[in-house]
């Protein structure tokens, strides 16, 4: 009955005139500062500081070759994507079998819990900052990707598991049943049945995981210091003697942009789905 | 196979579900027949294991089940709704038990087809569930059902949402396959229409509680309480109040001989089937009852004519065929007293029946 309301106001949408001049306008208005960047990033400094240009007179590759040979550029990156990506694994294995108890099972104090998970959220990140650095310089978790991994993970297993309890929440318990009935163990009906049913919920929550993880630079930043340095905190000790270098600057802004999005574009269809159906 | 429930009770949220139920099942199929929050799932979901009971036992030869988990007991289950796993085909679905109750992979294979055959879904084993219709996921689940030889197969109102020409022809399927099945098959329905086709032996359920066991055409022709009869009555029983008299039932000026002796002055209730009421006299001792037509509603092959009666109450006649009335027209319906069911006022207790309305057993 849904799907054919929808299928009624689609055909009942009119093109609007200018919808399309619209578009591309704010568009153009969203990508200028984007472009702009990419334009400085494969210019040399000089033109950058020098007369206003639209279109870049000369171009050069020598900013993005610097970043790629400079130990400090390339390993900060690297830093970034590695915990970042430890991060969400880490975050969804938590989340998963927990938000499938939030889900399914009533225990003393699930909803005050749930609720709880929610308010971590709403504490600014500098709370966290000086037990997190006290505690991680003396278990040895301090300057290490770990570190940063679980200390975000503080942030993302709330998140993770709000989207994916209101993804499970959709999915009716007489599969599960129907499944004990089969005889599936438990954890071999999670892996087998349900977790290809909340895929779509997995691919939003791993961006988002992601996302938050890639974007945050205040605890990433006061918790390391060489070893596991992020590219943020990187992009902000750019000023040398000599100034600022605004186009290894850019072509770092370019290429932080980049995982992101690739991540989003595998995870496009399922967002989209994601935002229709559960709790995003 | 047998299945035994005894004494079993359930509350949920302060209310009691489930009234100390007493039941002896054994193979083939039983009907279990009851309307809306009668406790028809709860109970089903009592003996599948997946609710445990607050007290009571459960009995499968013999054996009692009560505390064995749902994963090791010998149950099938098939859902009101279509409950197949969606990332696996057809045949997975099918074969899914099989796989847990590690059969040989030859048998297993002999097995999908051979139940995908009976459910006539042989051709769809390559297919997703999402890629079916909903007849043909209902008999994915019901295949599923069947696929492993189970001690109770439990089905819960299996065909209410699917359209009623699917639902017909499931339901002739399904009266043939479970007539001789050696498992103990409990379906339950809240169409009486369906429990009379299956003609199998019928549990009628009211708010938690067995009200009758035994033949369901017997309990047609002879419901023992106004419960009963309202259950396995569709349309709806019409109700009219009546008292005794001298040996004669008085009811909104008319009335007729009373079918037994009772006290005077007793209330009475009585039931009359909306097919029993006419508006041509039929005989010469038929009950009277002048009324307004306030609404015809015609189905193609009936006619369903809503009348109210003199002191405001309403009175349905099925009539046979398209007829055309007038609302605010007056008429007079009639009804035979051999077709009116007499209950007292308090417990439905029937008093005495007229002459059987139908011989069901011609």
């Amino acid at each position: 009955m849904a799907g054919e309301q929808v299928a009624v106001a689609r055909r009942a949408r009119r093109q609007l005139p200018w919808a399309r001049a619209v578009f591309w306008l704010y568009a153009a208005t969203l990508m200028l500062p984007l472009l702009w960047m990419f334009g400085m990033s494969i210019r040399p400094n000089e033109d950058i500081l020098g007369s206003f240009s639209l279109i870049p007179q000369r171009t050069t590759l020598d900013n993005y070759r610097t970043f790629f040979t400079d130990p400090v550029w390339y390993s900060s990156y690297l830093n970034s994507i590695i915990y970042t990506s430890m991060n969400a694994v880490m975050s969804l294995i938590v989340a998963l079998p927990a938000a499938y108890a939030f889900s399914r099972f009533r225990f003393a104090g699930d909803k005050h819990l749930f609720f709880w998970l929610l308010t971590n959220r709403m504490a600014p990140p500098a709370v966290f900052l000086l037990p997190f650095f006290q505690i991680y310089q003396s278990v040895g978790l301090f300057d290490t990707h770990l570190g940063v991994a679980i200390a975000h993970m503080l942030f993302n297993v709330p998140l993770a598991v709000w989207i994916l309890e209101g993804f499970m929440s959709g999915i009716p318990r007489e599969i599960d049943e129907t499944a004990a009935i089969d005889g599936y163990s438990l954890p071999r009906f999670f892996l087998r049945i349900f977790l290809p049913m909340i895929r779509s919920a997995v691919g939003v929550t791993l961006f988002f995981c992601f996302m938050f993880s890639w974007v945050e630079l205040l605890i990433a930043r006061t918790i390391t210091s060489v070893n596991a340095k992020p590219i943020a905190a990187t992009m902000t000790r750019t000023v040398s003697a000599a100034g600022v270098d605004w186009g290894l600057l850019a072509t770092a802004g370019v290429l932080t942009i980049i995982p992101g999005a690739i991540v989003i574009w595998f995870v496009r269809n399922y967002v989209a789905k994601g935002f229709a159906l559960g709790r995003v | 196979m047998a299945l035994v429930l005894d004494g079993v009770r359930v509350r949920q949220r302060g209310e009691t579900w489930l009234h100390d139920i007493h039941l002896e099942l054994s193979s083939g199929m039983t009907t279990l027949v009851g309307p809306m929050a009668a406790g028809k799932t709860t109970l089903m979901r009592v003996v599948g294991g997946l609710l445990p009971p607050d007290a009571g036992r459960v009995v499968v030869n013999g054996k009692d089940v009560t505390a064995i988990s749902v994963r090791k007991r010998s149950v099938a289950f098939v859902y009101q709704q279509f409950i197949n796993y969606p990332s696996l085909s057809v045949y997975e679905n099918i074969a899914s038990p099989l796989r847990m109750a590690r059969f040989p992979k030859k048998d297993m294979d002999r097995r999908v087809h051979e139940v995908a055959e009976i459910m006539g879904i042989g051709d769809l084993l390559d297919r997703r569930p999402a890629e079916l219709s909903g007849g043909q996921q209902q008999r994915t689940a019901i295949a599923r059902a069947l696929a492993r030889p189970v001690d109770v197969l439990l089905l819960d109102e299996p065909l209410a949402n699917l359209d009623f020409k699917l639902r017909e022809q499931l339901r002739g399927d399904l009266k043939d396959m479970f007539r001789d099945s050696p498992s103990v098959v409990l379906y339950s329905t809240a169409d009486p229409a369906e429990a009379l086709t299956f003609a199998s032996p019928t549990v009628v359920l009211g708010e938690g509680r067995v009200l009758d066991v035994g033949e369901v055409a017997d309990m047609y022709a002879q419901p023992p309480t106004l419960a009963v009869a309202a259950t396995l009555s569709d349309p709806p029983l019409n109700l009219l109040p009546g008292v005794v008299r001298e040996g004669r039932i008085e009811c909104l000026g008319s009335s007729f001989p009373s079918p037994g002796a009772h006290a005077s002055g007793r209330n009475v209730v009585l039931a009359v089937r909306p097919h029993q009421v006419t508006i041509e006299r039929s005989g010469s001792d038929v009950l009277e009852f002048p009324a307004e037509i306030r609404l015809a509603e015609v189905t193609g092959s009936e006619t369903f004519l809503h009348l109210m009666l003199a002191d405001g109450r309403h009175l349905v006649a099925q009539l046979a065929g398209t007829q055309l009335f007038t609302p605010g027209e007056r008429t007079v319906a009639y009804v035979d007293p051999a077709h009116i069911f007499v209950f007292d006022d308090a417990g439905g207790r029937l008093l005495a029946t007229s002459a059987a309305e139908v011989d069901l057993h011609g």
